[in-house]
């Protein structure tokens, strides 16, 4: 379904792409995950028409974006990082509007109720899309690429800036959606890409670093053994009979005091859960066991992580707390 | 390329400018109407019409600002570029709403001469003519508009920035004033003058070079706003 080659895209001096290739094939839902400035967006508006490459290609079904834009583009949906919205029309007016663009051949009344249902619009389609909510417009904005039943669709950060329901609902939508249709959306969000892709693109400066199954990624995170553990106990045996553990590497006491218990850091070998013995051990010695939790799940952890696998070297994950996501 | 066209025209109507522009446009030309023929009792068409030029190179501005700047302001123009629609049918679309505005307001304003046909004789070869050449020369400040709206997303700039490069246009004429007799610039400045080339019209003239020179500097304009854009998407 698309198919991009050795993508570059250069502004001045830097490289927002760097050597980008990568193919999704027909009903896949891709996403694209790296931080703010990785080149998500760049990519994504490569293969959608708006920017043009600086080398390299990217095809629509065998079609190149660059040759022979009109037919590429109309098979793709498009919604932008910011929803392409003219504030002066109704919901109504600008769905027709965009009807009309893209040259639907479609029986318009028909095709517009049915998306309207869909990203569940009704209630709104006589609004001004001014005076719309941030969660309404995305809507109106997601309605926009749907908008001609596109083979394709770009998503590009579909539930910035929506409150937690309206992300849950959006996510559920896109997952809808890609039984019929094969989706790229990007994110820096490492949840959503868990929650909704089958497959993940991990891009970080303009490279992509990994391009694998989502639960491949999700195994490669939890290899490395990092745990925040929180016991009620002597300090000094705590840490000793912990350190006596078959596997565990280091302990450090972060000195963190919660209640009355106390923090420590604990790195295993590779491939060795010490959740186990830890509990066991606490057990014996009845030293209570507050929190245990795994570290270093931010994306920039990952990214170290993603990084340091590729080149065999075990990863050290950042000090730092769980990403709340 | 339809679809456009149609947006554009609504949205000069659910805003202001498009209110704006028609009444400010028929109002100063009603005005001007009564001075130079009712009040001063003559059929005269000429000076109307060369009033109204003047009005038209302050007014036009005002109607293209919005068109590209407001797009990229509001990232809108993300769905025109990706959508499957040519750069060229973007432009046009844009263009020709615009002209259409224009060309409205303008034959309503050339109505009032109907006034005129009881009273006086009123040379109707001369004053289609001068019909004509307003909207040739309307058509070339739409372009230079259009192209300046799509060089910065500030609607005031793009207004002030068109109305500057067409009184380039139209007093460069003048510079001949200061210059000797048989000067090779003077020829160059009055080829290029719209005013010039306007007077010709006024006066009764129908100037093939100058239908050209009107036609091909508002080619020129469009070209280079279809260019910006195809440009703008390597940067």
């Amino acid at each position: 379904m698309v198919k991009v080659e050795h993508l570059v895209k250069r502004f001045g001096q830097n490289y927002a792409v760097n050597d980008i290739s990568f193919e999704i094939g027909n009903g896949e839902i891709v996403g694209l995950l790296g931080p703010n400035g990785a080149g998500k967006s760049t990519t994504m508006n490569i293969i959608t028409g708006y920017l043009s490459s600086t080398s390299g290609s990217a095809k629509i079904n065998g079609v190149d974006i660059l040759e022979n834009p009109i037919e590429a583009k109309s098979m793709i949906g498009f919604l932008p990082e910011q929803p392409p919205l003219y504030g002066d029309m109704t919901v109504d007016e600008y769905l027709n509007f965009v009807f009309d663009l893209k040259a639907c051949s479609f029986d318009r009344d028909a095709h517009i109720s049915e998306i309207v249902n869909v990203v569940k619009l009704a209630d709104a389609r006589g609004r001004l899309i001014r005076n719309l909510s941030k969660g309404y417009k995305q809507r109106v904005g997601i309605a926009q690429a749907l908008i001609g039943d596109p083979k394709l669709i770009v998503f590009d950060e579909p539930t910035v800036g929506l409150d937690p329901k309206q992300i849950l609902e959006v996510r559920n939508l896109i997952r809808t959606l890609s039984k019929n249709h094969t989706v790229i959306l990007s994110t820096h969000i490492l949840a959503e890409v868990q929650a909704v892709c089958e497959r993940v693109i991990i891009i970080n400066q303009g490279k992509i670093i990994a391009d694998e199954k989502t639960s491949e990624l999700t195994k490669a995170i939890e290899e490395g053994y990092h745990y925040e553990v929180k016991i009620c106990g002597p300090t000094k045996d705590v840490a000793q009979a912990l350190g006596r553990i078959r596997g565990i590497k280091t302990v450090t006491s972060t000195g963190e005091r919660d209640a009355d218990a106390y923090a420590y850091i604990i790195e295993s070998d590779r491939g060795i859960d010490p959740r186990k013995p830890i509990f066991n051990l606490c057990a014996e010695h009845s030293w209570a066991i507050l929190g245990m939790a795994p570290m270093g799940t931010d994306l920039e952890s990952i990214f170290i992580r993603l990084v340091d696998r590729d080149n065999g070297v075990e990863a050290k994950p950042k000090q730092k707390q769980p990403r709340a996501h | 390329m339809l679809a456009i066209y149609k947006r554009e025209m609504r949205s000069y109507f659910t805003g202001v400018i498009g209110y704006v522009f028609l009444v400010l446009f028929l109002a100063i030309g009603g005005a001007i109407f009564c001075f130079t023929t009712l009040f001063s009792m003559s059929a005269d068409i000429t000076s109307f019409f060369t009033y109204m030029m003047i009005v038209s190179a302050v007014m036009l501005p005002l109607l293209t600002m919005k068109s590209f700047s407001d797009e990229r302001k509001t990232k809108t123009e993300q769905l025109l570029l990706t959508a499957p629609v040519s750069l060229t049918g973007m432009v046009f679309a844009k263009f020709l709403a615009a002209l259409t505005m224009f060309a409205g307001s303008l034959i309503i304003n050339s109505l009032y001469f109907l006034i005129l046909y009881p009273y006086a004789s009123v040379k109707t070869a001369n004053l289609l003519g001068n019909v004509l050449a307003l909207l040739l020369v309307g058509m070339t400040f739409i372009a230079i508009g259009i192209f300046v709206s799509a060089l910065t997303e500030n609607q005031l700039s793009a207004a002030v920035g068109t109305m500057a490069i067409i009184l380039v246009f139209l007093v460069i004429g003048l510079v001949n004033l200061l210059l000797p007799a048989n000067f090779w610039l003077r020829y160059v400045f009055d080829c290029v003058s719209i005013f010039t080339r306007f007077q010709a019209f006024t006066n009764g003239y129908f100037d093939l070079s100058s239908l050209l020179y009107y036609l091909s500097v508002t080619a020129v304009f469009v070209y280079l706003t279809i260019r910006i854009y195809d440009r703008r998407r390597y940067n």
